[in-house]
């Protein structure tokens, strides 16, 4: 519990992560029925399941090398549009984290290069129904936070990624497979926006 | 869940031994990365041509590897798009120095995870191409939105271009070729029941006796709208109405033309669809040149039918007839 954040924090990060994903893979797929192909639990239950098996089997140095490596097993594992958007979120995360030490702005600095390259993936923007739609309001709120520490803008980046996952129910999609339902689309919560909400909450529970 | 599988885990897995065995004169296994390989693949001068996706489609795209058609397919979980690790493998196994197009369908995953795949081949010495398929005329294309999904048009994309890169055409001839039958292909669909992903456990969704619904793609996903029950005859014009309308057909047009069945709905009803849909075309001045009625891009078994037109001309009917020698479609050899 300090100001900075330990490799072994980001570890348990991702061991939380994947407990969380794993109990929540029923309800995730669940979510994915009603507006997508029925498989986004399984998938990131699997993928989550490989980067626990590749912590076990590995050391790293630093943040950047452990998430260089779980973005790699994501992109390997996950396929669907989730491996990718995961994927690339955690290598450009762990792009930006450098070898010091990782205070409340240097994360809030990596969390937006992660996000970054969400949006360059999938070319998705707020507004069309996806996990952007948790994300830009989580980054908006974490900075706002950030100089309260990283326990306040954590805890703010995961309540407001939560009320924009909400605001995002009512919306018609226009990316991703609930794009093809049309207006059939309102009133279901996005799965991705959900996953990611998952992970920002597994963040405030272990990095601060 | 009623299936005949050992576990919902190794669906892809163990199909992918069973078609080893069933066609190892044809085909080679890359098990560890999930890849139908063309038995005698990379041919030396021969554009490679890839494709891939979800599984749960059969006999697309494993059943259409081989001579005339695929040099390799990659093979996800059921729904769910390859990664570019398998993706990577196929194309660097198929490579024969003429360079590789990836046949891609217009899926969100799909295209990520092929795009990040060429990306790493670039990096390599292989040139690669890619089309993506957009055919689907129940989605409103839109810029804004994830487009139109690949569905009929790429079985028969694939047996075309599938010719013209064994008759030794170059990869700038087939990616043109490629993208010009993406052009002149469209296809509607509709469901009779939902399928059940075999990791998922129960439907992906549910449907009244009384009702269809009408604009599905291949994932079990539900569609545009749901109608009430029809009969065959109305259920074509139901198909085949938006089709004509969007390319436009018109009349003195030839087409090749599938009645495509969706897993679960038996032979006797699709002839009895095609018979509906032929007489729709023959209605509205256009000749059917060639066609395919039978189970070719499926949907687990999902039952219902898609019906797909690609507008076609001597070079396109002159490609189809060539020979072709994969498990899911045999001729001239």
């Amino acid at each position: 519990m300090g100001d900075t954040i330990e490799v072994a924090q980001f570890s348990d990060w991702m061991r939380r992560y994947a407990g969380v994903i794993h109990e929540n893979a029923a309800m995730l797929t669940e979510l994915d029925s009603a507006i997508g192909d029925a498989d986004h639990g399984s998938n990131m239950d699997r993928g989550m399941s490989a980067v626990v098996a590749a912590l076990e089997a590995g050391e790293f140095a630093s943040g950047a090398d452990l998430f260089k490596k779980i973005g790699m097993t994501l992109v390997s594992s996950v396929g669907g549009a989730s491996g990718p958007l995961y994927g690339t979120f955690f290598l450009r995360f762990g792009g930006k984290l450098g070898d010091g030490p990782v205070d409340a702005q240097a994360l809030g600095v990596a969390l937006r290069a992660g996000v970054e390259g969400i949006v360059q993936r999938g070319k998705a923007e707020v507004g069309d129904k996806t996990m952007i739609d948790a994300w830009a309001p989580a980054l908006e709120a974490y900075d706002a936070a950030a100089p309260d520490g990283l326990d306040a803008a954590l805890r703010a980046a995961a309540e407001a990624g939560a009320g924009g996952r909400d605001a995002a129910t009512p919306l018609v999609a226009r990316k991703g497979r609930a794009s093809y339902l049309g207006e059939r689309s309102a009133g279901h919560q996005d799965p991705g926006a959900t996953s990611s909400v998952l992970l920002l909450e597994a963040a405030a529970a272990t990095l601060a | 869940m009623k299936k005949l599988i050992n576990d919902p885990a190794d669906v892809v897995s163990q199909a992918l031994l069973g078609m080893e065995v069933a066609h190892g004169d044809r085909l080679r296994v890359d098990h560890e990365h999930k890849v139908v390989f063309r038995k005698d693949a990379p041919r030396s001068g021969k554009v490679g041509l890839v494709s891939g996706g979800g599984s749960g489609h059969e006999p697309m795209h494993g059943g259409y590897v081989g001579l005339g058609m695929l040099d390799a397919a990659c093979c996800g979980e059921v729904f769910t798009s390859p990664v570019p690790d398998q993706m990577l493998a196929a194309t660097t196994g198929v490579d024969g120095g003429a360079g590789v197009l990836h046949i891609v369908k217009n899926y969100t995953g799909d295209v990520m995870n092929f795009e990040m795949a060429a990306e790493l081949a670039a990096d390599g010495d292989v040139q690669v191409r890619s089309v993506v398929v957009d055919d689907d005329v129940a989605v409103q294309d839109s810029l804004y939105t994830a487009g139109r999904r690949g569905v009929g048009t790429t079985v028969l994309l694939e047996k075309l271009v599938g010719a013209a890169a064994e008759s030794g055409r170059s990869l700038d001839e087939v990616t043109e070729l490629a993208t010009r039958i993406n052009g002149v292909g469209r296809s509607m669909g509709l469901a009779l029941t939902s399928c059940t992903v075999p990791a998922a456990g129960k439907p992906t969704f549910e449907l009244g006796d009384d009702e269809m619904e009408l604009g599905i793609g291949i994932h079990g996903e539900p569609g545009r709208k749901r109608v009430p029950m029809t009969s065959a005859a109305e259920a074509a014009q139901l198909l085949v109405d938006p089709i004509l309308t969007d390319l436009p057909y018109g009349t003195g047009d030839s087409v090749i033309a599938m009645v495509n069945g969706m897993g679960g709905t038996p032979l006797i009803e699709l002839y009895i669809m095609y018979g509906e849909v032929q007489r729709l075309l023959e209605k509205a001045g256009i000749t059917v040149a060639r066609c395919l009625v039978g189970n070719y891009i499926t949907s687990l078994e999902m039952a219902g039918c898609s019906v797909t037109l690609v507008k076609a001309d001597d070079e396109l009917v002159g490609l189809w007839d060539a020979p072709v020698n994969t498990p899911g479609l045999r001729w001239g050899v």
